[in-house]
């Protein structure tokens, strides 16, 4: 396990010296302009639009550092031969996978935490200002704590799909991974039409197989209650209880696929 | 020679004529730039339109939107303020709202929660042209799917009954969607009283006042909080212009001729100044009929119809 932890901090150590981490002022820049920028351009809604605004720049910030540094995480060692020095070391395959992983799961967790606290600062701000009368129309408190379930739920999404990147990475190029992993996350969105593909289509094997599909593609559908937590709609302990226990057994079960191919990889 | 092996591995300084040919490169671009502003935009042709909606499908758009569906619904929401307000302040006859629903329908559909998008979407649609389509069958439409989105939702009820009572003068529907509100959770103890006076004195401005003092008082946006502001200041602007113009046929009584002036009615001790609207703009006394109007840069323009004081 010391291996996988001391793969999991060069990965981070990498990610800072990529300046992956400069997302963070681009994130706060965006949110703060916005804040200011967005009651000139429209008629009310000022808040519901800085917190949708706000949990989807959290999403599409972590996706893109998701996607296009989970690509390379195995590719590039395997790409400058770095590979095998690392494999000559007492570090077994699954620990490098594993570090890997981690290690970008632990800057993805920075982000979204970094990200979440500057959140948390602009709608703190916009309920400082604001009067009264104009809180007292909002259906949830600027600050709302709720929202943290909205951003937890993000962060398994995004664990989800720097799993999936990983399993791509230990056998495809950069860009096919990137498609694939994009593909994916695409295709995780639309698991209630495939359940419904049966209603549009006379072929009921094709239904069958589009229902069976969506057992087992990503439901990443179910990881977006953005949109409830702005409306200040409840969002059940239940739900998030469940759809996060689902999370962690597709990254699992990911993992250890990505451990299995890797594995069995021959570097020759 | 030999270099330093620092000299090999430092940047090497930027020669100054670069220097020169980015800061020429930057003014020329900026010069080009504000002769292109300063020319007239080419136009389009007579009876086409610069507005496009690429995507008028609200299920492809949900879809295309992937997770972020509710940051869709605020962009298409800025788009419709956007559009609504630039055609209403555009100037010349051919105001096109054309995309002012398919843009509305966009918004809901993709935020079925966004209440503001109906309750506003709605009030941007029944405006009568030119500061608005006019389209009050879409406005009750739009509601109407609100309240489908939405079933316990009192305000959205209200907001039709509204429109029914202002936009159509039909005092027995708005009576009714006044009743529906009342009955819904959480609605306000005032919407079946409204809906008793509107049954029985709809259309008369004791009722409208009342109507527009409650949402002055309810609505949760300053901008309907100001278009109540705004109604109440037109009801108080005909209220003193009747009574003006009944001053003004006892005078005529009284002196046998009508005032040519308002100093005519000052000096009969009729009133004590020159009467100003609520937005202090002084009326206009036409001497010939007798009709006090507003002035014509009143804000308060253009009032409602006085023989239907709805």
């Amino acid at each position: 396990m010391r291996a996988v932890g001391h793969i999991a901090v060069n990965v981070f150590k990498e990610s800072v010296r990529d300046k992956v981490l400069y997302n963070l002022v681009v994130f706060a820049v965006l949110l703060i302009a916005m804040s200011y920028l967005i009651g000139e351009l429209t008629a009310g809604q000022d808040l519901k639009i800085i917190k949708d605004l706000g949990l989807a720049a959290i999403s599409i910030f972590g996706l893109a550092i998701a996607v296009f540094i989970g690509i390379g995480l195995v590719w590039k060692e395997v790409e400058k031969r770095s590979i095998y020095t690392l494999l000559s070391k007492p570090i077994g395959r699954a620990e490098f996978v594993l570090g890997k992983y981690c290690g970008l799961v632990l800057t993805l967790l920075i982000n979204v935490g970094v990200m979440t606290i500057s959140f948390y600062a602009v709608v703190a701000y916009i309920d400082w200002v604001s009067t009264p009368l104009v809180r007292a129309s909002w259906p949830a408190p600027a600050a709302d704590p709720a929202m943290l379930k909205a951003i937890g739920l993000i962060m398994i999404e995004l664990m989800i799909v720097t799993a999936i990147a990983l399993f791509f990475s230990t056998f495809s190029s950069p860009f096919l991974s990137a498609v694939f992993t994009i593909g994916l996350w695409v295709v995780g969105q639309f698991g209630q039409d495939l359940r419904e593909f049966g209603a549009v289509v006379n072929s009921s094997t094709a239904a069958t197989m589009a229902r069976g599909l969506s057992y087992v593609l990503p439901d990443f559908a179910a990881f977006d209650v953005k949109a409830q937590v702005v409306h200040g709609q409840a969002v059940p302990i239940s739900y998030v209880a469940l759809t996060s226990a689902y999370g962690v057994a597709y990254l699992a079960l990911l993992l250890a696929g990505a451990v299995v191919v890797f594995s069995r990889r021959d570097f020759k | 020679m030999t270099r330093p092996a620092t000299a090999l591995t430092d940047a090497p300084a930027t020669p100054p004529a670069l220097w020169v040919a980015l800061a020429i490169s930057l003014a020329v671009v900026m010069a080009l730039e504000a002769q292109m502003q300063q020319r007239p935009p080419l136009g389009l042709p007579a009876g086409t339109t610069g507005n496009l909606l690429y995507v008028r499908s609200p299920e492809f758009a949900k879809r295309a939107a992937l997770s972020f569906d509710a940051l869709a619904a605020d962009i298409y929401w800025i788009r419709t303020v956007q559009h609504y307000g630039r055609t209403k302040l555009q100037p010349g006859e051919l105001k096109r709202y054309d995309l002012l629903y398919p843009l509305l329908d966009l918004t809901t559909s993709l935020d079925p929660s966004f209440d503001l998008a109906y309750r506003f979407g709605a009030v941007f649609l029944a405006e009568p042209y030119p500061a608005g389509p006019g389209r009050i069958d879409l406005a009750i439409a739009l509601l109407e799917k609100g309240l489908r989105a939405q079933p316990r939702n009192w305000q959205m009820a209200q907001d039709i009954g509204f429109v029914h009572y202002w936009w159509r003068h039909d005092y027995t529907a708005a009576a009714d969607w006044f009743t529906r509100a009342g009955e819904m959770p959480g609605a306000p103890n005032w919407l079946k009283p409204l809906a008793a006076v509107t049954l029985a004195q709809g259309g008369n401005r004791a009722s409208s006042r009342m109507l527009w003092t409650q949402i002055m008082q309810n609505a949760d946006a300053a901008w309907l909080r100001d278009q109540g502001r705004f109604r109440l200041g037109q009801l108080d602007a005909m209220d003193e212009i009747t009574l003006l113009e009944r001053a003004i046929e006892a005078y005529r009584v009284r002196f046998g001729a009508r005032p040519g002036s308002w100093d005519d009615l000052i000096r009969a001790g009729v009133l004590r100044a020159a009467p100003v609207d609520p937005t202090e703009h002084m009326l206009h006394l036409d001497p010939a009929s007798g009709r006090v109007t507003l002035a014509p840069d009143s804000p308060l323009n253009p009032l409602p119809d006085p023989d239907d004081p709805a």
